[in-house]
């Protein structure tokens, strides 16, 4: 389950951070040569392989390819290359991951973007013997296939390339890929074309002619796989070229993409509406008279409803396009919508004004032919209109009414409350009874429509299917989650009472309904539902907890106390949920003194020494984040608690958050210690915290002063640990706070020089030791004049440069590349491989 | 008899009966009519603007008007809830048939029974109210009294010596046992799903299959899965026992459930559960045995109180072949297959066979209590109902589908407690239905009216009804209806020796056929074809004429003919044999030939052949010998 407003990522695979610092590299911080263990200082680069673990980890989450650096094909390289052309050429050794296809691909892109393609080629003979060899009919893989394809279009993309692989044309004979065709046809034009706009195709390059042929032999065709590859082709190309002479090739091709409406059904639809859409969107061809209009119009009432739908939407995002043609793409998402206002016997309003396409027989026949039709174009609908509704070129006057109008019936028809009056409508009721997937989207929709306004006897009407649908005992748990949404987006844009910015009457009278039902979701066996349940109460009370009238009904129910009692909950999703709405509670005072039947009449624990033992005890990561979270919200806001003992209330957080073994709590350690450091010092003059500000002549004494609760609460020694700490995210966070920290204290005059003073030696010692990976011994209360030598004595900068390195790059090395691949087929010796 | 089925909803209609005095029910005023007349207030009690029936709870007896069940050669019993009659049909009608169940089907209704009987004979009333059952008074008294059926049939509980008795009718069967009934037809129980040991039948012939299909569940709760697949190649498909409560899904109602019951112990309330002591509870105890934990009721006490209590809990451990597979395989761990095992040694969950007793002193409050009865008239539900309903901080949860809550809590009215009614029926609701029959495509189907119309009050609900193709053939009360199929062909066998002494003739390539002289022998529906006997030596006398009594006269036996007749090598041998004006007509069912001169008709069909002539026997002969040459012998 996602977590929305506690913004924890749930954990993924981490691994851990490699490659530390170089003994001489820039970010090495001090000048000594340390072995480091765990590394191999052997003749061969570096080859420690990632090891995935489970635990949070930053590094899963980065794209993969980017630490591909290398420029020019190195020796060692071009030596492995023969090899691995070889193994990619023969069908019994497949490859299996196409991830190190990609990376390869992305390594050629460098070199081919930062040097000649013709060198590259022309250095490594094996790979022109690749692409030639997987043109001949064999059993090769499609992965190495498409390799292939992407990687000779990539190489013709540079003119001396082109001609140099243009002495092959068997490539060009065989190959018929997309991609490719687009480049040839693309560079073939460049030259001529792009001067005469007006060249007629028969004048054009024998190859771009052949290329023509094709797409036009392929758009005759009977076959829809050649339609769609010809569709696919043309699609790319008018993506990406945007020269005159895809006029020329749009005029003369124009008239058999046209043919293939007159066929029924339309064959390979979908990628038709992609052209079409593609067309549109192409400065040189929209704004020509090429009959572009007429062709979308055309195809709008040639396809089914749900193929439609799509291409309405395309064509309403538009800048520019016809009234007539905005009117009819609309009617088109609109005719579902229409149906149902009808099957229920309601007048569908605006939405008639839209309906010019008389295409409402056949949206009936599809809503009615089966289930699993109705629900497709329901959904697919809702979708379209939801993506619209944003939109500034949305379609205007918006149909508001109407729509909120048939949202709310298909809600009820899914609910079973709605009472059809015609046959349509019955079969539409059976057929939508209890279907969750059109109930997560027409929820999805009726929050969007939050953004608008509508007739108070409609907002009624919104609010009692919310609540029909957050009372039903039937509400699946993710429906029930989107009910909340919708409900909240609701409750947000309904409007304030004048004088106050307490929720309206009538949103009061509903929230009066829905704080008895909330409680039992509290309660619920399903998890899930607790979760959205805990959710929602938070973002409700972030949103309206200063509020009379909500802090009343609040208090009156006995939501506050089961949301403490989630505290305890067996879920972990479901605690940290819990710890984010207690935060919230008890920042706004709404924490009440729990009176339940196991402790009648108990002492109310405080929350802060709950939340700590959550902190220190939890095993699972979520409510632990959720904690530092809360935390550092009230240490910025100054919750009364923490008021009351800053100092004991950070020393006593970034003692447990340091220990802790998720990473993301440690990082949340790093922001609580920044909001601290800067209520401390004063907020720096930049809004961005880490900006290293121009020196400010910052009296000695009084900053000496302002250091030393810093160190009382330990925070140099939580953030220098930090700075060694094997996930990167937390290191870069701590180096960025220390230089921070620095750049405030750089006009300090204490003693200068590392050296000076035996106990900075002695933290650098210590320093020195915990780099590398003896973090047993502690720093101790440390003197502000001694972190201030510290701080200056350490490259922090060359640090964050290292860190901002991607701490795989040797993992990432092309030669690794190679290897592993080779290793994985088999193709190195044994004993060479270093394998996962 | 397919089924046993008791209606308890008649004891609605009467005063709940309490285990210990309860002044409030005592003093209840006595019912007079409009015109004051109280002759009836000894019979009938006011409670809150309904009228009861002060006396022994009586039930409503399956029909018994249409059909004599002394007639009645077997009964199958589907499931536990679907024999609570038994004792009535079994001990009262000269019924001398057997009985077909499961083991668990038999062991839990047996439980069922003495929890009824226990409720009620412990209790003795004296009073029996009969004056109100009289039609003309039954007319003037208010609704729902007024509007009782056959209230003349209804009967008190029956005794546990009868119960004993119908229960020692019953034959033990497994699933997918086949059981031959007096060789007409063959049937077998399959698992339905719904509990334990819950069985729908399969009724067939060698070549008719009718499946009864009654309280089945697709959902995965104890009982094994249903089995669907034995069910195909129905020509009928009678569809019954269809969930109640279509609107409720089970999931959500145990959510309700839950929520509820957390919701109304945390503040510091009781929870009281009307539920018979087998079924349900079960999946309700396994949900809160996870639940509990999570709402933080692990200091609460859940009590279960009945007769059977025990005995209940204990066989729905035992009963391991008829559990769901997950239970199952945990049998060979070994480990319980139900959580509830481990809810008792934790001392969580009690179980007490009455109030009195143990539970006295154990009783503990906030509770959760389970006990019957769900129709709250009887079993220590009524004391519960009379303890706690005065307090709104108490809540009484009803899961049982087969009660209407508010018709079962109109006795105790006013009442100050929480009511919640989350009725958890997981029998197939009509999606499941029409899901079903598209797998098992039953050539018909066969159901109760009801189903194949939305429910009165929801008429629009097109997806609360059955749909199928062809449309369900329907049936209501005391309809008598006839199953849309014909039994056209026996199974018959032929002797060893008999079969032996047959000369096959193949008369086109891969069919063969043999003329059979034998003497068919049927006996319980079996049919055998015997070598007939040897014709014996005359001998004279009596002897000889009552053998060819018995024997059909063995005839010189004439040909069978085959084949069909060529029209046209027809009328060519005809005029070859002097015809000369032949003349043929094209018929729909075959040719007429025509001699005009003989004023003769030869009418050629693709099964018969007729010559009509005018009594010229000569000329019938010579064209049937013609007609003859065509046609093979044997």
């Amino acid at each position: 389950m996602g977590r929305g407003v506690t913004g924890l990522a749930p954990a993924c695979l981490r691994a851990s951070q490699l490659e530390l610092f170089s003994p001489g590299a820039p970010g090495w911080p001090f000048g000594d040569f340390h072995a480091l263990p765990g590394r191999r200082l052997c003749g061969r680069p570096l080859q420690i392989r990632q090891v995935a673990r489970p635990g949070a980890g930053p590094e899963a989450a980065e794209g993969r390819g980017a630490g591909l650096s290398s420029l020019i094909m190195d020796p060692e390289c071009s030596q492995l290359l023969p090899a691995l052309c070889s193994v990619l050429a023969d069908p019994r050794q497949p490859v299996t991951d196409d991830t190190c296809l990609e990376k390869l691909l992305d390594w050629f892109k460098t070199i081919t973007e930062a040097g000649s393609s013709l060198l590259l080629l022309q250095e490594n003979p094996c790979l022109l013997g690749l692409l030639c060899h997987v043109l001949k009919p064999q059993d090769l893989s499609p992965r190495v296939l498409a390799f292939s394809l992407r990687l000779a279009g990539m190489l013709a993309a540079q003119e001396d390339c082109f001609q140099y692989l243009q002495g092959d044309s068997s490539l060009f004979v065989a190959s018929a890929a997309g991609q490719l065709l687009v480049h040839v046809l693309g560079l073939s034009l460049q030259g001529p074309a792009e001067g005469h706009p007006g060249l007629q195709t028969g004048d054009w390059p024998v190859c771009a002619q052949k290329i023509v042929s094709h797409i036009e032999e392929s758009l005759r065709s009977a076959a829809t796989p050649q339609i769609t590859q010809a569709l696919n082709v043309l699609t790319t190309t008018f993506g990406h070229c945007h020269n005159p002479w895809t006029q020329v090739l749009w005029v003369r091709l124009s008239p058999l993409v046209a043919r293939l409406l007159e066929k029924d059904p339309v064959p390979a639809a979908h990628s038709l509406v992609d052209l079409l859409l593609s067309v549109a969107r192409s400065p040189v061809l929209s704004s020509s008279s090429c009959g572009l209009w007429e062709t979308l119009a055309q195809t709008l009432s040639h396809l089914s409803p749900t193929q439609a739908g799509p291409l309405a939407l395309g064509i309403l995002k538009l800048q520019e396009c016809p009234q007539a043609l905005r009117a009819q793409a609309f009617a088109v998402l609109l005719q579902p919508l229409t149906c149902v206002l009808e099957a229920t016997a309601q007048a569908p309003g605006l939405l008639d004004s839209w309906d010019g396409t008389g295409g409402a027989s056949v949206t009936v026949d599809t809503l009615l032919a089966s289930k699993a039709a109705c629900v497709g174009l329901l959904c697919r609908t809702l979708a379209h209109l939801e993506l619209l509704q944003p939109l500034p070129q949305r379609p205007s006057p918006w149909p508001q009414a109407p729509l909120l109008g048939a949202t709310v019936t298909i809600l009820r028809l899914c609910s079973g409350s709605a009472t059809p009056t015609s046959d349509a409508g019955g079969h539409l009721c059976a057929f939508l009874v209890g279907c969750v997937r059109v109930q997560r989207a027409a929820l999805d929709f009726l929050g969007t429509l939050s953004r608008g306004t509508g007739p108070r006897e409609l907002v009624t009407q919104v609010f009692a299917v919310l609540l029909e649908y957050l009372t039903s005992p039937d509400s699946s748990p993710t429906v029930l989650k989107k009910a909340f949404q919708a409900t909240f987006r609701w409750l947000q844009s309904s409007p304030e009472t004048p004088g106050c910015s307490d929720l309206d009457p009538h949103a009061q009278l509903f929230l009066r309904e829905l704080l008895p039902v909330l409680p039992k979701r509290l309660c619920s066996p399903c998890w899930e539902v607790r979760d959205s349940g805990l959710e929602f109460l938070t973002q409700m009370i972030g949103r309206w907890g200063g509020q009379a009238g909500f802090r009343r009904a609040l208090l009156a129910s006995e939501v506050p106390e089961l949301t403490e009692q989630l505290l305890r909950d067996p879920e972990s999703y479901v605690r940290a949920s819990a710890v984010a709405a207690m935060g919230q509670l008890s920042s706004q005072g709404l924490r009440v003194t729990p009176a339940s039947p196991e402790h009648p009449g108990g002492q109310q624990k405080s929350l802060l020494a709950e939340l700590l033992h959550i902190l220190s005890t939890d095993s699972e990561g979520f409510p632990r984040r959720a904690v530092m979270h809360v935390f550092t919200q009230w240490l910025r806001d100054g919750h009364a608690d923490v008021a009351a003992d800053t100092e004991r209330f950070v020393a006593r957080v970034l003692q447990v958050a340091s220990q802790d073994l998720d990473w993301e709590v440690r990082a949340q350690g790093l922001e609580l210690a920044l909001v601290f450091l800067e209520q401390t010092l004063g907020r720096p003059s930049s809004h961005c915290p880490y900006a290293v500000t121009p020196p400010v002549a910052a009296p000695p004494g009084p900053l000496a002063q302002a250091l030393r609760p810093l160190c009382r609460v330990q925070l140099f020694e939580f953030a220098f640990r930090a700075l060694f700490d094997c996930d990167r995210p937390v290191a870069q966070k701590s180096c960025d706070l220390l230089l921070f920290l620095r750049a405030q204290t750089a006009s300090y005059s204490g003693p200068q020089g590392s050296g000076s003073v035996p106990e900075v030696a002695s933290v650098e010692a210590a320093l020195q030791r915990w780099q590398a990976g003896d973090q047993g011994q502690p720093l101790g209360y440390l003197e502000p004049e001694v972190v201030v030598a510290v701080l200056r004595s350490m490259d922090l900068e060359g640090l964050r440069g290292a860190l901002a390195e991607s701490s795989d790059r040797v993992e990432k090395s092309p030669q690794s590349l190679l290897q592993d691949m080779l290793a994985t087929v088999g193709a190195l010796g044994e004993d060479e491989a270093d394998c996962y | 008899m397919l089924d046993c089925g008791l209606d308890m909803t008649s004891t609605l209609n009467f005063l709940p009966l309490p285990l210990v005095q309860s002044p409030r029910l005592s003093n209840l005023p006595g019912w007079s009519l409009k015109d004051g007349n109280a002759f009836l207030d000894k019979e009938l009690k006011e409670c809150s603007g309904h009228v009861f029936v002060d006396s022994v709870p009586e039930f409503c007896l399956p029909e018994t008007e249409l059909i004599d069940l002394s007639t009645v050669d077997v009964i199958l019993i589907s499931n536990y809830h679907c024999m609570m009659a038994l004792p009535y049909i079994t001990e009262h009608t000269g019924f001398t048939g057997t009985v077909y169940a499961t083991e668990p089907t038999v062991q839990i209704g047996r439980l069922l029974m003495e929890e009824l009987v226990n409720f009620i004979e412990r209790v003795p009333k004296a009073q029996s109210a009969s004056l109100w059952k009289n039609k003309d008074i039954q007319r003037l008294l208010p609704s729902p009294l007024k509007d009782a059926v056959e209230v003349s049939t209804w009967r008190r509980c029956y005794t546990m010596q009868e119960v004993n008795s119908a229960l020692s009718k019953i034959q033990l069967v497994g699933y997918s046992q086949k059981i031959e009934l007096f060789g007409a037809v063959q049937v077998t129980p399959l698992s339905s799903g719904y509990a334990l040991g819950s069985s729908n039948w399969i009724i067939q012939s060698h070549y008719e299959k009718v499946s009864y299909v009654s309280g089945s569940s697709l959902l995965t709760t104890h009982p094994q899965p249903m089995d669907q697949a034995s069910l195909k190649n129905s020509d009928v498909l009678v569809l019954t026992g269809l969930t109640q409560i279509p609107t409720a899904n089970p999931d959500g109602m145990v959510g309700e459930f839950c929520s509820n019951l957390a919701l109304t112990v945390r503040n510091g309330g009781n929870v009281l559960v009307p539920c018979y002591p087998s079924g349900v509870i079960y999946d309700l105890l396994e949900c809160l045995y996870q639940y509990i934990d999570s709402a933080g009721l692990s200091n609460i006490p859940f009590y279960f109180i009945s007769p059977v209590a025990n005995s209940s809990l204990e066989f729905s451990q035992i009963f391991a072949e008829w559990l769901c597979h997950n239970k199952q395989t945990k049998v060979y761990l070994p480990e319980p297959p139900f959580p509830h095992a481990e809810l008792i040694q934790t001392n969580k969950l009690k179980h007490y066979p009455s109030l009195h007793g143990d539970f006295s002193s154990d009783f503990r409050q906030p509770c959760v209590v389970f006990t019957g009865h769900p129709s709250l008239r009887f079993g220590d539900v009524v004391h519960f109902m009379e303890l706690w309903g005065k307090s709104s901080l108490n809540t009484v949860i009803f899961t049982e589908p087969d009660f209407s809550y508010l018709e079962a809590l109109a006795p105790y009215q006013p009442l100050a407690m929480k009511c919640i009614y989350c009725p958890i029926d997981t029998r197939l609701n009509f999606i499941q239905v029409s899901k079903l029959l598209k797998e098992v495509q039953p050539l018909h189907v066969v159901c109760p009216e009801q189903y194949t119309q939305p429910p009165p009050a929801q008429s629009h609900r097109m997806d609360l009804m059955i749909d199928c193709q062809p449309p369900a053939m329907s049936y209501r009360r005391a309809e008598v209806l006839a199953l849309p199929f014909k039994r056209r062909y026996e199974k018959i066998e032929i002797m060893p020796e008999l079969a032996d002494s047959l000369v096959p003739m193949e008369i086109k390539p891969g069919i063969s056929l043999a003329t059979v002289s034998a003497v068919l022998h049927t006996k319980d529906n079996k049919h055998v074809l015997q070598p007939p006997p040897r014709p014996t030596q005359p001998t004279g006398g009596k002897k000889r004429k009552r053998a060819s009594d018995d024997i059909p006269d063995c005839k010189v036996l004439k040909p069978l003919l085959s084949g069909s007749i060529p029209v046209e090598q027809f009328v060519q041998a005809l005029e070859k044999h002097g015809f000369s004006d032949v003349k043929v007509e094209d018929t729909a069912k075959g040719h007429i030939v025509l001699l005009q001169e003989a004023e003769t008709l030869i009418q050629i069909e693709e099964d018969s052949t007729h010559i009509i002539c005018d009594n010229d026997e000569m000329l019938r002969v010579r064209l049937r010998d013609l007609v003859l040459k065509f046609l093979q012998k044997f």
